[in-house]
């Protein structure tokens, strides 16, 4: 019940909001980012993580006739992305709401749909009700690109549509012959509750077909390069609190997708494209991070680096250990705060460079603003994935997970590390130092600024201080994820991972 | 000697849909005589109204009472209530939306009403039909008056070309038929549809060439009238030209009742043909998703890109025909019924747009409809969200209804076939929602009329079914299944 709630809340301000008229929009849908914030914290601090397992759960037939169930629970697996969704919804509301959005009402109802659909996603436990979520995802932010959006957004949102439908239309009729093709593969009637399909394995050969279907989906929404073409033109166009919601939490569903049901649901397929998977990931990290120190772009600088990012979390998924799938969702749940934090950051960064958001016009901002000098580098350093952050932390665990599995990707993804700091600190240095030669306002953060991007700075600096609470709930669940495709590909995930105890 | 002669039995109570639409179509017609034009206005579509709502009470009244009336000439069980219902709500809604349309000008009021009611008749007699010779009559009674009711617009070119183009391609269509029913006759020897299916069953005449000739003459001549592809062509041009009101009837209703018999005649006698006709069918379910969808991208009228886009729906619709199992044609109903319901909400903003605005019908006539009037652009958005097949709506649930069906069928490709069209099919349907929230209209355009409420509140009222159809799919998802139960056991 009280997940059913945290789902719907979000939806419901932002629908009562657009009905109730202009003059209470913004409050209500404030109080309902605050509000889902609080319920999804109140929920975390009741798990029982003593007990672990699925907690809250929620199980009643939806759709008789198709055996779809409307079930949610919250486990170890996805017990920190709900919080972080949450978050990040409420810090992009407060964002919102802090400025003057055109036509409000339809804007915050599609801004609750979005978070609701995400939330909704995380938290579904029934095969088709995720897929409905995640097709759902699309739409609100299809209408916040296209009516809100800068530049050419009808054709940016209607590349995007189509690149991310694409993958999710195939997804959709993998999900539902994943049913029928369980059913008769087996001999008996079998509905679409996770835990149900992932008793009965399909066939190898169909695994290898339906896999590839929801790899196209994840890989596309992540977006993981080469299916990264619709990333460029919907990320210039879209406001920078969508931008901040829809970088920060959207692409993490696509990752946790691989968690929560390709590993699970078709091992043998994933064993079987392990490598091509690696393959994706390694490309993404080293040509994301090309990208991102070669433009001049901030906000792109922002995009590019979640390539790379994503890029690392997909080859800690597919290096099928413990390790390797506890750092990715460790880094996840960073990546997401990170990147509301310094989208937010772009933000105020255009505001003194007379709304440019190119590098070039940027600069000798530092010496005037220190406590913008100083939240930029934390967010930055944080997103090089510094030591004693949890981004280190994060990606440690990933490259430690991938060397135990594929030695010689973790070789390369060790660049990534490397060049996360070249285009990090490039774009810090001529944002904030060198001479003021651009005649950029020297102005330091205002409140109404610092209001949504501190709490995400204190989480970042938390997370650094104590990455073990989060690392601790997601140990069982995480390697619970990946033991079957370690299985197909011999790989043995436990010994690995209780070697790896015995180091820490 | 009197005694021995007895009257025929006849269940009025079962045919009473028939009759109450029958009586009701000549007191319209009759009532379009008034002197007034005033008490005309009002009178004849009142009436109209009133026949139908008698008869979708008695429909209703028939459910889970199967009955075989006529000396087994009709059959009257739940798919007969159910797509019956779906036809006499199109009508009702046709007549709300045509109340401000000028009919006058044109045949005038009791003809119009007549004919529609007519129309409707001959669709109830179609979807009942238990017998070859029935299935002629209501085809021919279907279509005769939609011929006229195509070209009322006498004063307009399109519409005169609409009705003598959709007379010539829908005369084929019916010799076609008539053709394939001849021949199924002389294979199996019997006109009746369950004696067919006995002498299918009994004599194996399943080889005979003679049989499979009929059966594909009578697919085609029936595909004429739902515009399946490749005997689609009539479709853009015959949607573009009538007048408005009659092309959603048409998109609605008469594609449901060709679908309905289609259903009745291929999954009850023909079963035992199952291997002959499904590849077939799904042959031509391809063809119209592929056809459907490319022909709608770059349509410049909403009228024609909705035309093209219905061939492309038909094609998903047969996707569930083609597995003849209570779960397919269970997922067929069940999607024939939002199609209804979300195509109605799309051609009610077209013709609300066309009121109101000079270019209404052409898709720039759309542009920034959502600041203009956000309720209407609303009921569009929703319509085109579920034609396309996006969550939270009914057109969602029905094409899950159908991958499933496909899926556990061992139609695994269709269901591809199907979810790629749907791909395809989002460059047109985002480019009238982009159209109409993302673009600025040219210039303000003081509205000349008044806004019509009653074609808004339908507009709406489709919205809403088509979104409570995605949110609450069970209760409609099961009826549908039951009359899928009751058509298979029925043979």
């Amino acid at each position: 019940m009280e997940l059913t709630l945290l789902l719907l809340l979000p939806l419901a301000t932002g629908l009562l909001g657009a009905v109730l008229g202009n003059r209470l929009v913004k409050p209500l849908a404030v109080l309902g980012g605050l509000g889902t914030l609080g319920l999804a914290v109140g929920l975390a601090l009741n798990y029982d993580t003593a007990l672990g397992g699925s907690q809250f759960t929620v199980d009643k037939l939806w759709v008789k006739p198709l055996g779809i169930h409307w079930a949610l629970t919250i486990d170890g697996l996805n017990l920190a992305l709900v919080v972080l969704t949450a978050f990040v919804y409420a810090s992009v509301v407060v964002a919102c709401a802090l400025r003057e959005q055109e036509n409000p009402r339809l804007f915050y109802f599609h801004l609750g749909l979005g978070a609701s659909a995400v939330l909704g996603a995380f938290l579904a436990q029934d095969l088709i009700l995720f897929v409905l979520f995640f097709d759902l995802m699309l739409v609100p932010f299809y209408f916040l690109v296209g009516q809100w959006g800068t530049g050419d957004r009808v054709g940016a949102t209607t590349k995007m549509v189509i690149y991310t439908l694409a993958g999710s239309l195939l997804m959709l009729a993998a999900a539902v012959a994943t049913g029928a093709l369980t059913a008769s593969h087996h001999g008996q009637h079998v509905d679409f509750l996770i835990s149900n399909l992932q008793r009965l394995p399909l066939g190898k050969g169909t695994q290898q077909w339906v896999f590839l279907c929801f790899a196209a989906a994840f890989l596309v929404k992540m977006p993981a390069v080469p299916l990264h073409g619709w990333l460029k033109d919907a990320y210039k166009s879209m406001p920078l609190p969508v931008l901040a919601l829809f970088s920060g939490v959207l692409s993490k569903v696509a990752a946790y997708g691989f968690l929560k049901l390709a590993l699970p649901l078709f091992p043998d397929a994933a064993a079987s494209f392990q490598d091509l998977l690696l393959g994706i990931g390694v490309l993404s990290i080293v040509y994301g991070s090309a990208l991102a120190f070669t433009t001049n772009d901030a906000r792109l600088v922002v995009g590019y680096s979640s390539i790379a990012q994503l890029g690392f979390i997909l080859i800690g998924i597919f290096s099928l250990t413990s390790d390797g799938a506890q750092g990715a969702l460790l880094q996840m749940v960073n990546h997401g705060i990170v990147t509301v934090a310094l989208v937010l950051i772009v933000g105020v960064l255009a505001s003194r460079a007379k709304g440019s958001e190119d590098l070039g016009s940027m600069g000798g901002i530092a010496m005037g603003a220190p406590v913008l000098a100083v939240v930029f580098l934390i967010a930055a350093f944080a997103n090089l994935a510094m030591p004693a952050s949890a981004n280190f932390v994060g990606e440690f665990l990933i490259l430690k997970g991938v060397f135990d599995s594929v030695t010689v990707v973790a070789v390369i993804a060790c660049l990534g590390v490397a060049m996360a700091a070249v285009y990090m600190l490039r774009a810090y240095i001529r944002a904030m130092h060198g001479p003021d030669t651009n005649g950029v306002e020297q102005r330091d953060l205002s409140l109404r600024e610092a209001l949504p991007i501190l709490p995400a700075i204190a989480l970042i600096l938390a997370l650094a201080l104590s990455p073990q609470p989060l690392l601790k709930r997601s140990e069982g669940p995480a390697t619970a994820a990946v033991i079957p495709a370690a299985k197909a590909a011999n790989i043995d995930p436990i010994q690995t991972a209780t070697a790896a105890q015995g180091k820490r | 000697m009197i005694a021995a002669i007895k009257a025929p039995l006849i269940d009025w109570s079962a045919l009473a849909p028939f009759t109450s639409l029958t009586v009701g179509a000549v007191v319209v017609l009759i009532a379009g005589l008034v002197g007034s034009a005033r008490l005309r206005s009002w009178l004849v579509p009142g009436l109209a109204l009133v026949t139908l709502a008698v008869t979708a009470v008695e429909l209703l009244s028939r459910w889970n009472h199967p009955k075989v009336i006529v000396s087994e000439a009709l059959r009257v069980d739940n798919l007969t209530v159910t797509l019956g219902l779906l036809c006499v709500g199109a009508a009702a809604f046709a007549v709300i939306l045509s109340l401000r349309s000028d009919t006058e000008e044109g045949v005038g009021r009791g003809e119009y009403h007549s004919l529609l009611l007519f129309t409707t008749i001959g669709m109830l007699i179609l979807i009942a039909a238990n017998d070859l010779v029935t299935i002629f009559v209501g085809l021919e009674l279907l279509s005769i008056p939609l011929y006229v009711l195509c070209a009322t617009e006498l004063r307009r070119e399109h519409s005169l070309e609409a009705g003598l183009k959709y007379l010539i391609v829908g005369s084929v269509g019916s010799a076609t038929l008539l053709y394939g029913l001849a021949l199924i006759y002389g294979a199996t020897g019997s006109t009746s549809l369950p004696k067919i299916g006995v002498a299918i069953s009994d004599t194996g005449a399943l080889t005979d060439p003679l049989l499979l000739a009929g059966m594909a003459l009578a697919i085609a001549g029936l595909s004429f009238k739902a515009s399946a592809a490749p005997f689609h062509q009539w479709t853009p041009d015959v949607y573009e030209g009538a007048p408005t009101p009659v092309t959603t009837f048409m998109a609605t209703a008469t594609k449901a009742a060709a679908l309905g018999i289609l259903l009745r005649i291929l999954v009850g006698p023909l079963l035992p043909a199952v291997d002959d006709w499904a590849p077939v069918i799904a042959v031509i379910a391809t063809l119209s998703i592929v056809v459907g969808n490319f022909g709608a991208l770059g349509q410049d009228s909403l009228k024609r890109m909705l035309a093209w886009s219905s061939v492309a729906q038909v094609g998903y619709l047969l996707a569930g025909l083609v597995v003849a199992t209570s779960l397919g044609i269970g997922a067929l109903v069940f999607y024939l019924v939002v199609y209804a319901v979300m195509t109605l909400a799309a051609f009610a903003v077209v013709i609300e747009n066309e009121r109101t605005s000079d270019d209404g019908e052409r898709l720039s006539g759309f542009a920034g409809l959502g600041r203009r009037r956000p309720w209407l652009a609303g009921a569009m958005t929703v319509s085109m969200l579920s034609l396309a097949g996006l969550p939270p709506t009914g057109g969602f649930i029905g094409k899950l209804a159908i991958i499933n069906a496909d899926a556990s069928g061992g139609w695994m490709w269709l269901a591809i076939v199907l979810v790629l069209g749907s791909l395809v099919s989002l460059g047109y349907y985002l480019r009238v929602i982009a159209t109409m929230w993302m673009t600025e209209g040219s210039a303000e355009k003081t509205p000349v009329v008044k806004q019509a409420r009653e074609i808004v509140a339908v507009a709406l009222l489709a919205a809403a079914v088509t979104i409570a159809a995605g949110v609450l799919p069970s209760w409609p998802l099961e009826r549908a299944q039951d009359v899928g139960q009751t058509v298979i056991s029925s043979r």
